[in-house]
């Protein structure tokens, strides 16, 4: 393999490219950004950058040193058009095309819209650094938020908007925040923070319409309730961006398929992050994860995989691991959580915002979650990779 | 080898200890501990998992 070309140039990319050469890889590395900047970090954008004590600039992953030292040809501010897999290029939308040996896809994942959001001003997704820049200029005029969405972004949103002093209302089309990824009782736990903050939460209800000529003014809910607001912000979750590979013959069903080495079906093609679906063998489940942690050891393990033969390929069998910051709290998990999943408060209290919930299924620890408990919880960590018993873990979390 | 946590970046993730614990403990009090600042070498990839999964950022390797 004399040439590999790394489409994405956030997180999932970066961690290829480093390990490509920390592997041995002295051929040529080309990596496409659509964004024109060096991969930066976006955890930070929803919180420390959003809230003005962390500069836009401080979110560099790398300095310049370590940037070049990659060894890398760097294509910003250009998209991949099209994968034109049997004469192996990339096609750009300058125009250009770039050919390869081998190919990361690590395109990562592009916000979803309101159908309703129109033209108006002042609406806003959350997931470049530009977009962070922008929210943050129209948070100085001390609106009134109103955030769509209680996933993590959203919630991540209200929580930096209400330690800026700002009135904040959440909307959420389910009947509790985060439901989907922790289960009911758990998103209870999370609804609390944000009412004990004076969050004006609204769950089980949708977004009607918007009012305003330029500019946003009001929102009407399914529920008839008009709500004025000065600024949207909209977290209603992300697609994988995959639309360049649309009738490239790569297998694509919400994310590109991969095996359970991160190979697609397309030989010297693998991919990596948000935009990945594979099989985790692990949890004997095809699964795509829109996490920071998984970015970096998919990543990896992508890349690592294109420089090894098809017997030597190990499969990628993470245990994946999250975190969300609201106001004091420090959310974490561990595992794989489903609904229908025995959820139990293992150890400390929800009252206190400071415990470490369980999951099992089937007799065994899938996940944990932890408020604030970061020791504690990478104790489950350790077991749900072990496959450990449920009852087990419960007397674990008895003794600590 | 040594290893180096930047406590201004370091948020008590506890993802070191995760994959490291003979390395690193984050302790009741919620602070991270290095429990080893000179490992010996065959720890190194360990030493490098931590590294590489930390949120922040804020472990480094130096020799």
């Amino acid at each position: 393999m004399r040439s590999i070309t790394i489409v994405g140039a956030s997180l999932a990319g970066l961690r290829s490219a480093e390990t490509l050469r920390s592997d041995g890889f002295d051929g040529e590395i080309t990596i496409i950004g659509a964004e024109d900047r060096l991969p930066y970090d976006r955890p930070p954008l929803s919180k420390a950058v959003l809230e003005g004590t962390r500069a836009p600039e401080e979110t560099t992953l790398r300095d310049q040193e370590q940037f070049d030292a990659i060894g890398a040809k760097w294509q910003l501010g250009t998209k991949a058009t099209f994968l034109d897999a049997a004469n192996r290029r990339v096609h750009l939308d300058s125009g250009e095309q770039v050919s390869f040996d081998g190919l990361v896809i690590a395109t990562g994942a592009s916000p979803r819209h309101l159908p309703l959001t129109a033209e108006l001003e002042g609406i806003h997704v959350l997931r470049t650094l530009d977009d962070c820049v922008a929210i943050g200029k129209e948070l100085q005029a001390s609106p009134r938020v109103v955030v769509i969405g209680a996933g993590f972004i959203g919630l991540e949103v209200a929580s930096t908007c209400r330690k800026r002093g700002l009135e904040v209302t959440v909307i959420e089309a389910l009947p509790k925040p985060l439901a989907r990824v922790l289960g009911d009782e758990m998103g209870d736990a999370c609804a609390g923070l944000h009412l004990d903050q004076g969050v004006d939460l609204r769950c089980g209800t949708g977004v009607e319409r918007l009012e305003g000529t330029t500019r946003v003014e009001a929102l009407v809910l399914g529920d008839g309730t008009r709500l004025e607001a000065d600024l949207v912000v909209v977290g209603v979750g992300v697609s994988p961006a995959t639309d360049w590979l649309e009738g490239s013959g790569i297998e694509l069903n919400n994310g590109v398929v991969c095996d359970a080495t991160c190979a697609t079906n397309i030989p010297g093609v693998v991919a990596a992050g948000d935009v990945a679906r594979w099989y985790n063998p692990r949890f004997g489940e095809s699964m795509r994860l829109e996490h920071w942690t998984n970015a970096v050891e998919q990543g990896m393990a992508a890349a690592r995989r294109l420089l090894v033969s098809d017997e030597e390929a190990e499969p990628f069998a993470p245990v994946p691991y999250f975190w969300s910051d609201q106001y004091s709290t420090k959310i974490q998990f561990v595992g794989r959580s489903a609904p229908g999943d025995d959820v139990r408060v293992a150890h400390g209290s929800v009252e206190d915002n400071q415990f470490v919930a369980l999951y099992g299924r089937a007799g065994k620890l899938v996940g944990a979650l932890s408020f604030s408990r970061p020791r504690q919880l990478m104790d489950f960590r350790r077991m749900v990779e072990n496959n450990a018993d449920f009852e087990d873990a419960l007397k674990h979390a008895a003794s600590l | 080898m040594k290893l180096v946590v930047d406590f201004n970046k370091c948020s008590s993730h506890g993802v070191c200890m995760g994959v490291a614990p003979e390395l690193f403990e984050v302790r009741d009090d919620n602070f991270l501990y290095i429990l080893q600042e000179e490992p010996p070498e065959e720890m190194r990839p360990k030493a490098e998992s931590a590294a590489a999964v930390c949120p922040t950022g804020a472990i480094s390797i130096e020799g």
